[in-house]
């Protein structure tokens, strides 16, 4: 083994100072004969006879050189070496095809190299600086009979956190926001409430002071302590070194400041940088609904579990659900039908992730559609270029080149290009890593962060494209060169017909692919249009013009129960009493926004429940005035009023599909309905609307009045035809009047709040229609250079039908049908690939069939005038062809 | 009659050449091919010039070395010599080849 390895050394550096080599393998060479002659001339020989003697002893020598030659180097290198060179000089010779098949697989490479690094740096490792992500996974819980996820309550983790040996530890990580004022500054900032472990388990160390202590998440408030991001503490507290030790207000208590996250640290949470985390201690001061530390019913934790090192996500998940049906047992009032369950980070449901996924798949599917159809230009353009080269590749033919060498060569030349390709992908990519977060708006002033990362992942990624285009691109040429024969290959052949078929089927097949790629992608961009279409003309159910949905965050600023309801009586007066506004009124949760709505098992009289089954109803809390404001209709019954304050008697609105469920058709006003326990009175049923995302079903819901169910954070709401900026102004003046230092969240109409949730649906069409146009481009490239190529390679055919009469409408004729023939079949193979691809777009396709004939046809009608524009002008050449001279060359 | 130059395997050539320097002492290539053609009593006749490539592979491999020099009529030639690795790999290889024979020997007369 080790003599092997000293040889391939010895052969490296052989291929080093060949030139001495060379000198001296001569002079050996040459000693050897003179040795030879001379002893043959002793023997008798006449010098002649000798020379002849000794040559013929030898055997050949240039043979011999030959095998000695490569006996010395690695012949393998020095051919690719010889033939890189080549290559380079080949492409110098024509720097417009070169430029122009590097900037196609550039877009192609570069597209992929992109998604891959977003989908790298959002779905598998969304999180900067923390380590060995992979061990992450997060952690929820279910409940019976419910569809989705809930959160997990605190004393449930810590039982998780004691009884599972296979989880290294539990993170627990909940989003929140707060007012935060330094100076005369105040902004609603985005932080993150965490348990003690929270630095030390995901392996992040402050630059400044330290993270939290064990013990620092228990004890009702008994912690004020906090630890700020980079950018705040380069921002707002304007990089001051001394800082560990001063004192922040937050949410009105003042916290301490402990440490300063490192820069690049953005907490853990899909789309939004934290600026601050504050230990699980401190979650009265932060979270609305009390205390809640030792409330095993109150499920409000997003987390995270590291498994030890080794340990299987199936394994795991094993160990936790044991321990939650130990937990169903053990307190059953809290904990029946609950189960825990893990979530590959990809799939975390509380975070944007889940948002992005299926739009990244397609995503990914559409680049993959991108990167074949600029390799099929590419080839495209390759396969004129051999055409053109025919004869150097027949000349070296003629003089002994194998077939195999010549392969290499082409092979190496395509390898040439797709090395710039991916170069100059790699470039987009890294210029495009954070372009996702263009896509979507900032909000509420705070900027979303969806980091792209580019690693090693990435990059082999890029190489495996860069391969595969090489193999491609190669494969074009070559199979040209198996068609070469020496003899026909000299004659000139100029005399090829438009409509021939012969040599250029294997251009026209890769048009053909070409077209039926891009109608794909037209498909798909046409489909996902009239989904946000179809969306967009949903009627949520309230009415989204004239109405304006702001917040102001009372448990941020530290507001008792009863401060805040003073506070919002007094607000809404204020604001009812400006010019313009019509109503206004207060409610818990905005809909369609993002957030949880509560919700509550309920008992109706006469609904008997089918066994296993425990109704459960999501609700909304809402202040008097609610539904007018909101234009949602009454279809009987009253709305809340004033009136309905905590002295009064329970009651509640129930919308259409309860009243429908649970009272079967009987007019519920009047009836009871029992939630959390407490039985209420149904004074009024509400027209269904949209509560999480305009393409739920119909679901039943129900509205219980605020001031009997009281909530520190909640929304405003405002009739007015005034403008959002407008609003905004007027309202800040009147908070401030009541209090300085109280934020308000930002001002938008109810549409623009419709328009955010359906972010995922705008992104998916954005991004599949500029590729789509780009693939479109791209295949009119590919069919204008056909066409062209075929027009002038067929000048004495055009010439001939010119002189036998032929006018320019039969040209013209002519051209197009062949255009449009190839277009034709391109349309009828995408059309076929599209009706099997189009299901992956389900998940984004709202009240749209996957193979909706208007998405089909307006597909068809953009790639016919795309392949009328792409054959104009070669048609045009046509018709301007000089009969006399096509026929004298 | 004599054994024709294809019949001279590429591994027998180089246990010839390892034997030849073995017995001789640093020689140049002609002189290798002299002794060679000699002591088979000219019954192997091979291109002189194949002798080159397999000098060159096992110098690579580490079993001669060569170093320019002058012959004995004053003529510039490279001389190759046995290291010891070289030595080993003789006696290794000399030992194989006798089985080899006595056991392709058995075989022949026993069927």
């Amino acid at each position: 083994m080790r003599e092997l390895f000293r040889m391939f050394c010895r052969r490296l550096v052989a291929l080093f100072g060949r030139r001495r080599l060379e000198d001296d393998l001569d002079e050996e060479l040459r000693s050897h004969l003179d040795m030879a002659v001379e002893l043959n001339c002793r023997k008798g020989m006449s010098r002649e006879d000798a020379r002849r003697e000794a040559l013929k002893g030898f055997g050949g020598i240039e043979q011999t050189k030959e095998i000695y030659r490569e006996q010395r180097g690695l012949p393998v290198i020095e051919t690719t070496l010889q033939d890189l060179r080549f290559g380079f000089r080949m492409l110098r010779r024509s720097p417009g095809f070169s430029l122009l098949a590097i900037l196609c697989l550039t877009l192609g490479i570069g597209a992929n190299a992109a998604v891959f690094s977003w989908v790298e740096g959002i779905l598998f490792r969304p999180y900067p600086l923390v380590t060995h992500q992979e061990q992450l996974l997060a952690i929820t819980g279910t409940a019976r009979g419910e569809a989705g996820p809930t959160g997990i309550s605190w004393p449930d983790i810590l039982d998780l956190q004691r009884s599972c040996t296979l989880v290294d530890s539990f993170i627990v990580t909940k989003i929140m926001g707060t007012t935060l004022s330094i100076g005369d500054r105040a902004e609603v900032t985005t932080g993150s409430i965490v348990s003690a472990n929270y630095f030390e388990a995901i392996g992040v160390h402050p630059i400044l002071g330290r993270g939290f202590a064990a013990g620092e998440d228990s004890g009702r408030n008994a912690h004020p302590v906090t630890v700020i991001s980079y950018q705040l503490w380069k921002g707002r507290f304007k990089g001051d070194t001394q800082i560990i030790g001063k004192t922040q207000r937050l949410n009105n208590v003042v916290h301490t400041i402990v440490g300063v996250a490192p820069e690049g640290f953005y907490g853990t949470f899909v789309g939004w940088a934290m600026q601050f985390w504050v230990p699980a201690s401190m979650e009265e001061t932060f979270e609305a609904g009390g205390y809640k530390l030792e409330d095993r019913g109150a499920r409000w934790i997003e987390s995270y579990a590291r498994l030890k090192p080794g340990v299987t996500p199936a394994q795991a998940q094993q160990e936790i659900s044991a321990v939650a049906k130990r937990l169903e047992t053990d307190y059953p009032t809290t904990n029946r039908g609950r189960g825990i369950k893990l979530w590959p980070l990809w799939q975390t449901p509380f975070n944007n992730a889940n948002t992005l996924l299926p739009t990244l798949e397609i995503m990914f599917v559409v680049v993959v559609f991108v990167l074949l159809i600029a390799c099929a230009n590419v080839g495209n353009l390759l396969l004129v270029r051999s055409f053109a080269r025919r004869h150097e590749m027949t000349v070296r033919l003629a003089i002994g080149a194998g077939r195999g060498r010549l392969l290499k060569q082409l092979f190496t030349e395509g390898l040439i290009l797709s090395a710039f390709g991916a170069g100059g992908g790699l470039l987009v990519a890294h210029w495009c890593r954070h372009a996702l977060v263009l896509l979507f708006p900032a909000r509420g002033g705070v900027a979303m962060h969806l980091p792209g990362e580019i690693d090693w992942r990435v990059l082999a990624l890029s190489a495996g494209v860069c391969v595969m285009a090489t193999l491609l691109l190669g494969l074009v040429p070559a199979m040209q060169t198996r068609k070469i024969d020496l003899a026909g290959a000299l004659k000139s052949d100029s005399a090829g017909v438009v409509g021939g078929s012969g040599r250029a089927w294997i251009r026209s097949s890769l048009v053909v692919v070409q077209v039926s790629l891009s109608f794909v992608l037209l498909v798909g961009a046409g489909l996902l249009l009239q989904s946000l279409k179809k969306i967009r003309n949903t009627s949520p159910g309230f009415s989204t013009h004239e109405v304006l949905d702001t917040a102001v965050n009372l448990t941020a600023a530290g507001y008792d129960a009863q401060r805040a309801q003073s506070f919002q009586d007094e607000l809404l007066e204020r604001v009812k009493a400006l010019p313009g506004v019509e109503s206004a009124a207060f409610g818990r949760m905005t809909p369609l926004s993002y957030g949880s709505y509560s919700s509550t098992p309920i008992a109706v009289d006469g609904y008997r429940p089918p066994p296993e089954e425990q109704p459960i109803v999501e609700y909304n809390e809402v202040g008097p005035n609610y539904f007018a404001t909101m234009g949602i209709p009454l279809m009987s019954g009253r709305e809340f009023k004033r009136a309905d304050d905590e002295k009064a008697a329970l009651v509640a609105v129930v919308n259409e599909t309860m009243a429908a469920k649970y009272w079967r058709g009987k007019n519920p006003i009047g009836e009871r309905v029992q939630v959390k326990g407490q039985w209420m009175q149904v004074v009024g049923v509400a027209k269904d609307s949209k509560y999480e995302s305009v393409r739920e079903a119909p679901k039943p819901f129900f509205y219980v009045p605020l001031r009997q169910n009281f909530s520190r954070g909640a929304g405003l709401f405002i009739r007015t035809r005034l403008s959002p900026e407008t609003m905004a102004m007027a309202l800040a003046r009147e908070v401030h009047a009541l209090d300085g230092n109280l934020a308000i969240f930002e001002v938008i109409t109810l549409q623009e709040q419709v328009d955010r949730s359906t972010s995922p649906q705008q992104v998916a069409v954005t991004l599949v229609g500029v590729l789509g146009g780009l693939a479109l481009l791209l295949a009119a490239i590919g069919l204008y250079g056909v066409m062209s190529y075929a027009v002038s390679q067929s000048t004495r055919e055009l010439g001939l039908r010119m002189a036998l009469g032929a006018g320019a409408s039969n040209l013209w004729r002519l051209v197009l049908s062949r255009g449009l023939a190839l277009t034709a079949g391109g349309v009828l193979l995408g059309a076929t690939v599209a009706i099997g691809l189009t299901r992956l777009l389900g998940n984004l396709l709202y009240k749209v069939s996957p193979h909706d004939p208007l998405a089909f046809g307006s597909a068809f009608v953009v790639m016919t005038i795309a392949a009328l524009a792409a054959c104009f002008l070669p048609a045009w050449r046509a018709t301007r062809t000089d009969p006399a001279r096509a026929l004298r060359e | 009659m004599p054994i024709s130059r294809s019949e001279v395997l590429q591994g027998t050539l180089d246990l010839l050449v390892l034997k030849t320097l073995d017995s001789m002492g640093p020689m140049h290539g002609f002189g290798i091919a002299l002794r060679i053609q000699q002591v088979s009593e000219d019954l192997l006749q091979l291109n002189q010039g194949t002798l080159y490539p397999a000098l060159l592979r096992l110098e690579q491999r580490g079993w001669i070395t060569s170093k320019w020099g002058v012959s004995e009529n004053n003529r510039r030639a490279k001389y190759y010599s046995l290291v010891r690795a070289g030595r080993r790999q003789l006696e290794e290889e000399a030992e194989n080849w006798g089985r080899m024979s006595a056991m392709i020997n058995r075989v022949l007369r026993t069927s």
